[in-house]
């Protein structure tokens, strides 16, 4: 068990590796000096070497990855070119909103699709069945921002249930916090739902076909029971799985839902340095994303082994 | 009811009209469908899946024809006109055709999802058979697909947007680059299952060469969930696609894309919200016909992949 512990530990270090690479290369795979990208248009030669000078870009590529590297490591992610902050900073004035909508997502998105997934798993073939399903399809095909400016539409234009756009900050409150992050959970939830309903269905038909359901059922226990400790118990691997796999979908899904609903948060971040072409940002929250993509799958596949005991690598 | 049809339609379709032998009478209400119906009636979503799809690339081609006019025509005396006899989805602020832009937007996210799809299946294809080949390239390559994987791709197509001039080509290509490593590693795992199978094991015991065995009995087996794959991916990539322009790092805004025209609406869309509304029916559309053909495929393709999912 520690041993596997440790070697899927381990094992996240390559990926990072990799992730870093290309993160750091992005500036060198572009076609042209990088010092001139990161000039923008309107530079002179001089504002070119200047750039060229502070980012040490004379130097050999390994040398300044490694440099790169040895600093992320110390929790320097370099300097901001537009507004000359450190790009830590920038990322913790930001943080607080991108972390709620993903939170209130997450409960929101898991609380509504295993139900709905187990529902329709267990009235297989019926109504209830073919709406979720066709629920599920509906989620995939629309995109975030459709979804994001017709519940916007709806619900804060016409109905005036909530606020169209913006963001509190928690500390003012949890009900005005809440309030701001409603229509944003759902439209960037919708993708989220479908995946799990769909891949709770599925487990969920397989795993009611099994024996000891047929033995539970045998037993006199609840149809409640059933469903949700002895079938769902069993069928979590592969939910849990799916429900990690997904937040590559939020976190993209974010970004844009952030720009819809003028949320001051990582994704807007994204999205103004991209169009300022600030690049020590746009490589610090990438890394930052897919840091946080590979640890959360790293802690869910330690979770399996609480999940399932019979799990052991 | 399909598997009665399938029975009757089978003698019926070979012998001639005159010698045919009569029909047990049990047989006899239902009427035996020829292969197409029958094939329609059992996979009803590749019916309107592919309809849609249909009917969206002659709206592209056809685009000119359909009363529109020039989506780039600038009028700006007749901006932000509601949906009217003249202008049937409205006009924008700069008094262009919101009809016209949405028709001629077709041509965009079609051309970007079929040629993603494409590319992403073929190099995909190459990657992972190398993957599942080579033994030597496997951990490497794999590696490197992990670690592409653990970026967010909508994440990636961005960051890979930003470093480049936005043209059509760029975001097919960045949508590409963020497509690959899943299709590799489906491939790669397909090629390596089918290394165990007794007719690959036949095959190098009749002397086949390897380059004969990954083209003869590797790659058509790869070719159906592939396939599925790559429907998947060209949704994915119209919904891509739609979110760079509409976050201003895909296609030119010169160009009309349903991203664009929703990008262009950003602005006015709580006063203006038909600017965003029919560009956003066309693309939900749109993606749903591919998704609704993708999983049709699926189930005609492979049903135990079906079953799964």
């Amino acid at each position: 068990m520690g041993g596997y512990v440790l070697r899927r530990i381990l094992s996240t270090v390559p990926v990072m590796a990799v992730v870093a690479l290309f993160v750091f290369s992005l500036l060198y795979i572009a076609p042209g000096d990088p010092a001139a990208i990161i000039a923008g248009d309107q530079a002179t030669p001089a504002d070119i070497e200047r750039i060229r000078q502070s980012l040490g870009l004379e130097r050999p590529f390994l040398v300044q990855f490694g440099d790169w590297v040895w600093r992320i490591l110390h929790g320097d992610l370099g300097t901001s070119i537009f507004t000359s902050l450190p790009v830590t900073n920038l990322i913790a004035q930001r943080i607080e909103p991108t972390v709620s909508l993903m939170v209130v997502t997450l409960i929101l998105s898991i609380g509504v699709a295993v139900p709905l997934g187990v529902a329709a798993a267990w009235k297989a073939g019926s109504l209830v069945d073919r709406l979720v399903m066709a629920f599920a399809v509906f989620g995939f095909s629309v995109p975030v921002f459709v979804i994001a400016y017709l519940l916007a539409y709806v619900f804060a234009l016409e109905l005036d249930w909530l606020p169209v756009q913006g963001y509190t900050p928690i500390a003012r409150g949890f009900w005005p916090w809440l309030q701001n992050l409603i229509l944003p959970s759902i439209a960037l939830g919708a993708v989220y739902i479908a995946l799990i309903a769909r891949m709770t269905r599925a487990t969920m038909l397989e795993v009611l076909q099994q024996d000891y359901i047929k033995t539970a059922r045998a037993k006199g226990i609840g149809q409640g029971g059933i469903l949700f400790i002895h079938a769902l118990k069993n069928a979590a691997v592969p939910i849990v799985t799916v429900i990690g796999l997904g937040i590559a979908a939020l976190i993209g899904g974010a970004v844009v839902t952030e720009s819809v609903f003028v949320i001051p948060g990582l994704g807007r971040l994204t999205v103004d340095s991209i169009l300022r072409r600030d690049y020590p940002v746009i490589q610090g929250l990438v890394l930052l994303f897919s840091f946080a993509y590979v640890l959360v799958n790293l802690c869910i596949d330690l979770i399996y082994t609480l999940l399932d005991p019979r799990i052991r690598y | 009811m399909s598997v009665v049809s399938d029975l009757a339609s089978a003698p019926l379709a070979e012998t001639p009209a005159i010698g045919a032998p009569k029909l047990p009478d049990i047989l006899a209400p239902v009427k035996p469908h020829g292969r197409v119906v029958g094939f329609c009636l059992r996979h009803p979503t590749i019916v309107i899946g592919g309809g849609i799809l249909v009917i969206m690339i002659l709206i592209a081609v056809l685009a000119p024809y359909l009363g529109t006019v020039d989506p780039t025509t600038l009028a700006p005396s007749k901006r932000t006109r509601e949906p009217s006899a003249l202008f049937w989805f409205g006009s924008d602020m700069l008094g262009r055709d919101i009809y016209s832009r949405v028709l001629f937007g077709t041509r965009v996210s079609l051309l970007v999802g079929f040629s993603v799809a494409f590319l992403a299946s073929f190099i995909g294809l190459a990657i992972g058979l190398s993957a599942g080949f080579l033994r030597a390239a496997d951990g490497v390559v794999m590696r490197v697909m992990d670690g592409l994987m653990s970026i967010p791709p909508i994440l990636l197509a961005i960051a890979l947007m930003a470093l480049t001039r936005g043209s059509v080509g760029n975001v097919i290509t960045a949508i590409t680059i963020a497509e690959v490593p899943r299709v590799s590693r489906l491939v790669r795992g397909v090629v390596l299952s089918l290394r165990e199978q007794p007719f690959i094991d036949g095959a190098v015991a009749a002397g086949t060469r390897v380059p004969m065995i990954i083209l003869r009995h590797v790659v058509p087996n790869t070719l159906a969930p592939l396939t599925v794959q790559a429907t998947y991916i060209c949704a994915s990539a119209m919904i891509t696609e739609a979110i760079l322009s509409f976050l201003g790092v895909g296609t030119p805004p010169i160009i009309p894309s349903w991203g664009n025209i929703m990008a262009e609406g950003r602005a006015l869309w709580q006063v203006k919200f038909y600017i965003v509304l029919f560009p956003a029916i066309f693309l939900s559309l749109t993606v749903l016909a591919v998704n609704l053909l993708g999983d049709g495929l699926r189930d005609a393709l492979d049903p135990r992949l079906a079953k799964k999912l």
